[in-house]
């Protein structure tokens, strides 16, 4: 063996030992990053699953003492005030990602808007409560499932547009052309080749988005409100579950916490289910 | 000689860099036609010019005139996309749809044009797919994915997906440089048997193509055109040193 060669048989064992820590540090973040999680997840598991039962889903809340209270007007206000968002937050957000995305990318107009979007991602969502109070709760005088929606639907359009547009980005320029040099009009080429390339990752993020407002206590407060009694009406309060989940943490009642650990593991399940939902929604589309 | 496509001082840019600088020539009907030149010497960008692809990349600009059937087709009535639909082009790299089956691949062009009679459809696809020499290989699997093929079966896919529209002229960016010798063969055979029907320019790395397959080369250096001959010139008697240089290997 010659010196030059001996030399590099000594470097790649050294090579190899480095590898084999620096491999072991990354399990062991991965590892660091996934107790937190994990002890969440078990520990709402656990609390929650004493609680949770069919009554628990359908029923209204019982004062305390009585047996088979549940959250059924917050599940119910929940899937409303979600809905609302989405039916205003997905469309203008997916929209206005398309438009910066494949018409506008550079200029004083798309930067502002992506700067807009930004500065809405990081602002504190009690905010957003306060100004929708301001612009919907205080002319319409009554709190509104109306304003939660739009509440959470204000929160929703950043992250669709800045989601979706980092997926259109994520298309090849290469499918475009070869599509445009086929003789497809630019609106074709959007809908049949760049949204259904970038489709999944748009769900994702859509989901994402809902799932991040699904759980959102503070823009409600000063909107939707809650409201202990069923109700669907667009123009009066109504319950979310993470309002509900906040008044029986706060209360001093030991039953009161369970059933506010329960609504907690039915938000996660809610929006597990969305989620699932959106999936197979869209696995059609998918070859392979 | 017909003459289908006229260039006139025709200049290109990306931005600020200028990357044609007055190109003018005469493309002859049913004739092939190859451009060659070293990287970057602008042959893509010409090629894409001429089916109004060039104006696409943001920032990008052309002047001059381009005359295909005598038609302007920079002047303002004229749609880019109905040029496009009759200029097929084959790119420098496959790009086959991902989310499009092998078959809606080909047929893709067809069902734009409000073709959706299936045997209509299936008829073309076959057709194009033997002409690009891809049917033997695909035929058992046209509904899976266009992505799941290789590299030369994808590029060998694109042509099908140009070819199956029938367009008047057909625009080839180094349509076999991700192919093996085999593949490359039936390309060049294809492009023989087109001809009778089609305008074809190609552009080439290889010389030994370009003199086998073309009636006519143009060659491209920085941004300009240096010679332009019936292909038997430019590689026999070429006139200008430059062009010798290049084609001999001495380039540079
Ligand atoms: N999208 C683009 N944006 C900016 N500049 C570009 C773009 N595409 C090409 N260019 C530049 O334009 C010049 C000509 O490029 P072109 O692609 O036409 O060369 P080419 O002759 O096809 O080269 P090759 O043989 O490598 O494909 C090059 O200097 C290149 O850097
Ligand atoms: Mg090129």
């Amino acid at each position: 063996m010659s010196e030059l060669q001996s030399q590099y048989a000594k470097r790649y064992k050294s090579r190899k030992f480095i590898n084999y820590i620096m491999i072991t540090i990354m399990l062991l973040s991965t590892l660091l990053a996934l107790i937190p999680l994990f002890s969440i997840l078990t520990h709402i598991g656990i609390s929650g699953i004493k609680a949770l039962n069919l009554q628990f889903i359908t029923n209204l809340p019982a004062p305390v003492g009585e047996p088979g209270g549940g959250m059924g007007n917050a599940l119910v206000g929940t899937l409303v005030l979600v809905s609302l968002a989405a039916l205003m937050g997905i469309p203008v957000g997916v929209l206005t990602a398309i438009y910066l995305s494949e018409y506008q990318q550079v200029g004083l107009f798309p930067s502002t808007v992506r700067f807009v979007a930004d500065s809405l991602l990081g602002i504190p969502s009690i905010v957003v409560g306060i100004f929708v109070y301001l612009i919907i709760v205080l002319p319409m005088k009554s709190f509104s499932a109306l304003a939660g929606g739009v509440a959470l639907g204000i929160m929703l359009i950043p992250i669709v547009i800045r989601g979706t547009e980092g997926m259109l980005k994520m298309v090849p320029d290469s499918l475009r052309e070869a599509a445009l040099a086929l003789g497809m009009r630019k609106w074709r080429v959007i809908v049949s080749i760049v949204l259904p390339t970038a489709i999944k990752g748009i769900i994702t993020t859509i989901m994402l988005g809902i799932a991040r407002v699904a759980g959102e206590t503070a823009p409600l407060l000063l909107t939707a409100f809650g409201n202990h009694f069923w109700s669907t009406k667009l123009d009066q309060p109504i319950g979310a579950l993470p309002l509900q989940i906040f008044n029986y943490a706060i209360s001093p009642f030991d039953e009161w916490h369970n059933q506010a650990w329960a609504g907690s593991l039915l938000l996660i399940l809610v929006v597990l289910i969305l989620s699932i939902i959106a999936r197979l929604a869209t696995r059609g589309n998918k070859l392979n | 000689m017909e003459k289908v496509i006229q260039v006139n001082d025709v200049k290109a840019w990306y931005g600020s860099l200028q990357t044609l600088k007055g190109i003018s020539l005469e493309i002859s009907k049913n004739r092939v036609t190859a451009i060659i030149g070293p990287s970057g010497c602008g042959k893509s960008t010409f090629i894409r010019c001429l089916n109004r692809m060039h104006e696409v990349v943001p920032g990008a600009k052309v002047e001059g005139k381009i005359l295909i059937n005598k038609t302007d087709i920079y002047s303002t009535q004229v749609d880019p996309v109905e040029i496009r639909r009759r200029i097929g082009m084959v790119f420098q790299k496959p790009n086959p749809f991902p989310t499009m089956t092998i078959y809606n691949n080909v047929a893709s062009g067809l069902k734009l044009n409000g073709v959706n009679n299936k045997k209509v459809l299936g008829e073309a696809v076959e057709k194009s797919l033997r002409r690009a020499a891809l049917w033997d290989e695909v035929k058992d699997r046209l509904n899976h994915s266009g992505m799941s093929l290789s590299g030369g079966q994808q590029q060998r896919l694109c042509i099908a997906r140009a070819l199956a529209v029938e367009p008047d002229i057909l625009l080839m960016d180094e349509p076999a440089s991700a192919l093996d010798p085999i593949s490359t063969l039936r390309i060049e055979e294809l492009v023989q048997e087109l001809k009778q029907q089609y305008t074809i320019v190609i552009v080439t790395h290889n010389m030994q193509q370009a003199a086998r397959i073309s009636d006519y080369t143009a060659f491209f250096l920085n941004g300009e055109i240096i010679e332009y001959d019936i292909t038997e010139n430019i590689f026999t008697k070429p006139k200008d040193k430059r062009t010798e240089d290049y084609i001999t290997g001495r380039f540079g």
